[in-house]
């Protein structure tokens, strides 16, 4: 996990939505976009040379040692050890037809029928060209019955099983892990549950009782590794101590936005949002 | 079968404290390429680069915080290090809410725990959990990291979710939803007749990963020198306005007199 933080992030907050489709029921079609809706709140370091210069990663022929361009690489499957099979872009895509821009909606279910075990990633759903109105229906009607759509889609090469909820209003997609990925007590080996005795289970829930509070307390739940080191970041800027500029030119910057900015104005009146490629 | 734990360590509740193994409950199954060279098919190799496509050495690498467009402050390793949790086996619970107090966006990793050693002990604090009805917030670190999870239970077995932090999930609170003229009664009751025939049960178990099985079935076919064919993508279309759309597919439903829509 810790070498995540030295790279760049993935995912450069540019306001451009992560994914751009269609969510279906029966035969109402909503246009959405999809931000991803939490951010994250680690810091990111940015790799250096020894007199503070920007390093990129590149790849590299292990043959030649030549640097190689991102077109004269290519995706390959291990079939078995040191053999690889080649897979292009466009045949993935194609071997996902019909689902790549849909999520379709062919069940819903009680929202609290679905086990804490399955919730991977969740996305905010904004409404796109004019969906508006059917947004806001299957929101509002989604929270009136307390139901769950569910679904599988592609998205980014990959197969998602997801369901997709309404909060306050709001339309959110949460990513579901698969049945076959979530491993059971008896797969892992754990022993047979026991009766306990009566005197130890009360123990406990005494010991439960006293430490139980209506909400959570929010101040205990921050990164505090994340806050340490901007505090560091912030003290030594300002000291200008290790404070580096390089000579070389930045490569072109992503503009770095405010996520919820982009999604208060994609749930706004007004939507001037560019729809993901 | 079973699974190795992934770490050891104590959990503490009020005065008590049970020995506990971590178990990850999940496994992620994607499916992982490489990036092969196109006209050899070989492995490439990846290394870090100036500008200038000069390669830089792992030994003389550091760690940079961009604060303004090209200048960075650097952080030691060292004070990285200070900045990391101390040392220690306790997984500490600060504190038991009630189910509807975490929402689900705060969840991100289930582990199990399992007993070590003391069992009895184990299963009364499961027994303990199920009786009150609530979930545990507590706190470990791990590996020079620290973490906040959700003490919880699964079939008669201790549940350990790991959760995101604060900053992570409150903004997305602040947001207000959508607004527009008010729908009209007719088209809400008949979204909630369509989503009322929709109706059904989470079963996990009938959902699979199809496009992960003909990638695999693709590059199996491929391997053996077969040039499986493809299917042209399409896009559906879609028309009339959301009245139509919803007497249409209540229309559809009820003329197929089932509940799934293809």
């Amino acid at each position: 996990m810790g070498k995540r933080n030295l790279r760049r992030k993935s995912q450069p907050e540019t306001g451009r939505p992560f994914w751009s489709g269609t969510i279906t029921f029966g035969l109402v079609s909503i246009p959405v976009n999809l931000f991803p809706a939490s951010r994250d709140s680690r810091v990111s370091l940015r790799m250096l040379g020894p007199d503070g210069e920007p390093l990129k990663r590149d790849y590299y022929s292990a043959e030649t040692g030549k640097e190689l361009e991102s077109s004269e690489t290519v995706r390959g499957f291990e079939t078995s050890r040191g053999k690889y099979v080649t897979v292009t872009e466009e045949e993935l895509e194609r071997l996902a037809p019909d689902k790549s821009r849909d999520i379709n909606l062919r069940v819903f279910v009680p929202s609290n029928d679905i086990s804490r075990l399955y919730f991977n990633k969740g996305y905010i759903l904004t409404p796109a060209d004019k969906s508006g109105k059917a947004y806001r229906l299957l929101a509002e009607t989604m929270e009136a019955t307390d139901r769950a759509g569910v679904a599988t889609f592609v998205m980014h090469g990959k197969e998602y099983l997801v369901a997709i909820l309404a909060i306050s209003g709001i339309l959110r997609a949460e990513t579901l892990r698969f049945h076959d990925e979530i491993r059971t007590p008896s797969d892992i080996g754990l022993p047979r549950p026991q009766k306990p005795s009566a005197s130890s289970v009360e123990m406990f829930s005494r010991a439960i009782r006293r430490l139980t509070k209506k909400e959570l307390d929010l101040e205990e739940m921050h990164d505090k590794y994340a806050e340490g080191m901007r505090e560091l970041i912030e003290r030594k800027h300002k000291k200008h101590q290790d404070v580096v500029e390089s000579a070389a030119p930045p490569e072109s910057p992503a503009k770095v936005v405010d996520l919820m900015e982009v999604l208060k104005q994609s749930l706004g009146p007004e939507r001037k949002l560019k729809r993901a490629g | 079968m079973s699974a190795r734990a992934v770490w050891k360590g104590a959990l503490k509740v009020g005065p008590s404290a049970i020995p506990v193994k971590l178990y990850a409950a999940v496994e992620d199954r994607k499916v992982r390429f490489h990036v092969l060279q196109d006209r050899t098919h070989s492995r490439v190799k990846q290394h870090m680069v100036r500008d200038t496509g000069e390669e830089v050495a792992r030994k003389s690498f550091r760690k940079g915080f961009e604060v303004e467009p090209g200048a960075f402050v650097i952080l030691k390793d060292d004070e990285l290090n200070r900045l990391k949790p101390e040392e220690s086996r306790d997984i500490q619970a600060t504190r038991f809410v009630p189910h509807s107090a975490l929402r689900n966006e705060w969840y991100e990793r289930p582990y199990y725990l399992g007993p070590d050693e003391d069992v009895s002990k184990y299963f009364a604090l499961v027994d303990a959990i199920q009786k009150t009805n609530k979930v545990g917030i507590v706190r470990w670190s791990m590996r020079g990291k620290a973490y906040i999870g959700a003490l919880t239970t699964d079939d008669h077995y201790l549940l350990l979710i790991k959760l995101r932090y604060a900053d992570e999930v409150e903004p997305a609170r602040t947001l207000s939803a959508p607004e527009g003229t008010r729908l009209e009664p007719k088209e809400l009751g008949m979204a909630k007749e369509l989503v009322t025939a929709l109706d059904g049960k989470f079963e996990p178990d009938v959902f699979h990963d199809n496009y992960r099985e003909r990638v695999l079935t693709f590059v199996e076919a491929k391997s053996k020198g077969k040039h499986p064919r493809l299917p042209i993508v399409k896009n559906r279309a879609t028309g009339g306005s959301l009245d139509v759309q919803l007497s249409r597919s209540l229309a559809a439903i009820k003329h197929n007199g089932e509940k799934k829509l293809a």
